[in-house]
């Protein structure tokens, strides 16, 4: 047989965890050889040094908070992203129809927008922090900005990919502009502007993670680049896991609210 | 009075002439059906109905006023290309345009309102066989049920003239068949006035009341696009001699190429 008309079948979930369970091994083996060497060694901690280290970061209180370090780490870092996104989603969603829809105001906003999306975000974190200073909203602007000009641009092409005979067709039940935008556009918009939220995801914890390490006192990025300093790999490697999981769980609930609130997206996709 | 009025219209794109002296009138009530060769401008002349697209010269009113110069709900429309709201069910999407009419804000209705648009809607979805299918997306539907759907969307609207721009051409035989009887059957019992663009003859001798033929006269060979095309038969289709009209057909249409 072939292998393009080859499937796993019931071996499926199988083969899905292959990989992970292939990267485990991989990784007790050379741990341990690296061990066998110099028990104290710190590049590859063991897993039962990882689970030492984790249990302190999940269950003792830190001095300063009275809470757990992963805790507060994660309630900042996940309170930044959400912000972040939240805002940019917001841009995004208002400049991206007005542009896509209006052609008066897409020649006004259009080459602008695109010459803003081409700053690097990270080139002018320096002046959000002189700006906003070293409080959450320059980490919030960072994440904000740096996701905006693509969620914008997107949401422009997807208003617009909406056929001319059925934006004619809307006109002639009697829609007005707002009409056509709330009824019409705005639906069309919304799925395809959590699935750009999804694909920006990986942006904006990147955004995210830099800010922290550049200009913060807690959160999963500052933790990392703090516990380089010690090479405290037993606490980096599990944050590094948290922080996937973290950013794999966001854009599975994304999916599940786009197939759930727009149960007509994927029939029309077919 | 007549109902539609073309007044000299001429079309021009630069230097090209698409159409030009078109001059002719519609009564209220006529089913109006357009044939010609490709490139006559037969859909050009169809979007100026619309208001997608201005005269170069002349006008055309309506019931006495000028046509505005943007698509508006006195001008219904089914397109080729299926034109649905693909987030709406079928009975929403009928139900868009009467909500969109009473409430300019929201574009949506709630409460007693909302059922009686629903009663509405239902009424017409009946009336084109789609009452089965109600709660369905578009894209659930074939093909001919969603053109179905497109034309009880404008229907319900009651829009002065409804324009039909090849909408059956996308139609396997079958439906095409099935959509004819019913636009004829819709066209008795609401009493419309109708103008279908089509490229197929006999769908235009069997549907319409009245056959326009649009073609170039003038040709001159070194400029192609120096003349535009313009009416060049208008044939009256009695409707009660339809029993009749095998042979008319075959007369009418050497005279059409002639």
């Amino acid at each position: 047989m072939r292998l393009i008309n080859l499937d796993a079948g019931r071996f499926s979930p199988l083969l899905k965890i292959l990989p992970f369970v292939i990267l485990g091994l991989v990784y007790w083996i050379a741990a341990d050889a690296r061990h066998a060497v110099n028990p104290e060694d710190k590049l590859l901690p063991t897993f039962e040094a990882i689970g030492d280290a984790v249990k302190i970061m999940v269950m003792e209180p830190d001095e300063l908070t009275g809470e757990p370090i992963l805790y507060t780490d994660t309630v900042a870092s996940l309170s930044r992203i959400a912000q972040g996104l939240g805002i940019a989603a917001v841009i995004g969603l208002v400049l991206g129809i007005i542009q896509g829809t209006l052609p008066l105001f897409r020649t006004l906003l259009s080459p602008f927008s695109a010459a803003v999306s081409l700053i690097p975000p990270i080139a002018i974190l320096p002046i959000l922090l002189v700006i906003l200073g070293m409080e959450e909203s320059a980490k919030v602007a960072l994440i904000a900005i740096g996701v905006a000009p693509f969620l914008v641009r997107d949401t422009q092409q997807r208003s617009m990919e909406l056929s001319e005979e059925l934006l004619i067709k809307v006109q002639t039940l009697g829609a007005s502009t707002w009409q056509i935008i709330l009824r019409v556009v705005l639906p069309h918009v919304m799925p395809r502007l959590l699935d750009a939220l999804r694909l920006s995801l990986g942006a904006a914890w990147l955004f995210l993670i830099t800010a922290e390490a550049i200009a913060s006192s807690e959160g999963l990025g500052y933790r990392i680049f703090l516990m380089r300093r010690y090479m405290e790999m037993d606490v980096i490697l599990p944050y590094v896991a948290w922080i996937t999981l973290l950013a794999f769980l966001m854009d599975w609930i994304l999916a599940v609210i786009i197939r759930k609130a727009f149960p007509w997206y994927r029939k029309e996709k077919k | 009075m007549s109902y539609l009025q073309i007044r000299n219209v001429w079309k021009t794109y630069g230097e090209n002439v698409i159409l030009e002296k078109l001059n002719f009138t519609i009564e209220k009530g006529e089913f109006c059906t357009l044939i010609g060769p490709s490139g006559c401008g037969k859909s050009t002349f169809l979007r100026m109905l619309l208001g997608q697209d201005t005269p170069s010269k002349g006008t055309i009113l309506l019931e006495g006023e000028p046509l505005a110069s943007e698509p508006g709900s006195d001008r219904g429309v089914v397109f080729q290309k299926y034109t649905l709201f693909p987030h709406l069910k079928a009975l929403e999407n009928v139900m868009l345009g009467l909500e969109m009419e009473r409430s300019p804000f929201l574009g949506k209705v709630f409460g007693s309102a909302r059922r009686q648009i629903k009663e509405e809607a239902m009424e017409m979805l009946e009336s084109v066989g789609l009452e089965q299918s109600a709660l369905k997306y578009p894209s659930e539907l074939s093909g001919g049920m969603q053109q179905r759907l497109s034309l009880a969307q404008a229907l319900v609207k009651k829009p002065k003239i409804l324009l039909l721009d090849e909408p059956f051409g996308a139609l396997d035989p079958g439906s095409r068949a099935d959509m004819q009887e019913l636009v004829r059957g819709l066209w008795q019992r609401y009493g419309l006035t109708a103008f279908m663009v089509t490229h197929d003859v006999k769908e235009a001798f069997e549907l319409g009341t009245r056959l326009l033929v649009f073609d170039k006269v003038r040709h001159d060979p070194h400029a192609p696009n120096a003349y535009g095309a313009t009416l060049v038969n208008d044939i009256k289709l009695d409707k009660n001699k339809r029993k009749n009209k095998g042979e008319e057909h075959v007369n009418i249409n050497e005279t059409a190429i002639a």
